[in-house]
């Protein structure tokens, strides 16, 4: 089978739903959550350099750069809030995060 | 099938089964070792869509300093993770289901995908065979993109500083230098004379 379009995105299908899948697997553990979001992140970056290669247009890349920018960011301010977190609560676990429950 | 297909599928085969490892391994350690297991055959499959700056870039930011600011955070927090591992089973059912059903439909929506060829005509900045990936990237970054550009770096220094002010913190039984108090001492008040009398002391 000759890889096409297609392809391409079959195979980022199948990363974001293994990165969805993992959001609902472990609840529990927040580090594999974002790492799934990062998943899911890296799933959408397949789709718009496929899309950007296979139309001949650049801008898909561009965003693609942008996608991963905002991805950067979000790990680090998202481990950032897991640090302190751990910090005063002394575990990781999601259930536990009802602070500001009234 | 040529070297290019085959090297897709062994790259997309490799990134599927460490994706598969993340979100099913044991140890967050080795998750995140596949992870960038992941994104090192993500890159390979955008060198193999032409996107050459893209692939460096997720291999430099990624693997540089997501993953390893990850593995960083998992060394760090000395968490008993077989506990948080309980509820896996639980929601296997549930998770196989909801992304079963997300695949379904994503390969449904995406597997017959053909490019209508009127579409290949109106890009908004299309490839020139002449000049590289990079450079071409760069061309329209810098132009067209400029302000998008400069909001991305903002949103960097903001994801920076958020991290460093959410971390940060002063203990008080840590003793720092202050230089204008250094600098306020004179002779009067921090050195002393006095007459000690013969066989006293003080």
């Amino acid at each position: 089978m000759t890889v096409g379009l297609t392809q391409y995105l079959i195979v980022a299908a199948i990363l974001f739903t293994l990165g969805v899948a993992g959001i609902i697997l472990n609840r529990k553990n927040i580090i594999i959550i974002l790492m799934s979001v990062e998943l899911i992140l890296l799933a959408v970056n397949v789709n718009l350099v496929a899309f950007s290669a296979f139309l001949g247009d650049l801008t898909g890349q561009v965003f693609g750069l942008f996608v991963l920018t905002v991805a950067a960011a979000e790990s680090a301010i998202g481990l950032a809030i897991l640090v302190v977190y751990y910090r005063n609560r002394g575990s990781i676990a999601v259930e536990d995060i009802n602070m500001m429950k009234g | 099938m040529t070297s290019g297909d085959a090297f897709f599928y062994l790259f997309s085969a490799v990134a599927v089964a460490s994706g598969f490892m993340v979100i099913s391994s044991r140890n967050p350690v080795h998750s995140v070792l596949f992870l960038i297991l992941a994104f090192v055959n993500a890159a390979g499959l955008f060198i193999l869509l032409g996107a050459e700056f893209l692939a460096m870039i997720l291999i430099v930011v990624y693997v540089g300093a997501v993953a390893v600011l990850f593995l960083f955070v998992v060394m760090m927090l000395d968490v008993d993770f077989n506990e948080l591992k309980h509820g896996f089973l639980q929601y296997l059912p549930l998770g196989a289901v909801v992304g079963g059903i997300v695949l379904l439909e994503l390969i449904v929506v995406v597997g017959g995908w053909t490019i209508a060829p009127a579409e290949l005509r109106v890009s908004a900045a299309p490839v020139s065979s002449s000049v590289s990936n990079t450079m071409a990237l760069g061309e329209i970054l810098y132009t067209q993109y400029l302000y998008f550009f400069q909001i991305a770096g903002l949103v960097l220094l903001t994801a920076m500083i958020g991290s460093i002010v959410l971390t940060l913190r002063h203990k008080v039984s840590i003793r720092r230098q202050s230089i204008s108090e250094q600098n306020r001492r004179n002779p009067h008040e921090s050195v002393q004379l006095q007459k000690v009398p013969s066989r006293m002391g003080l």
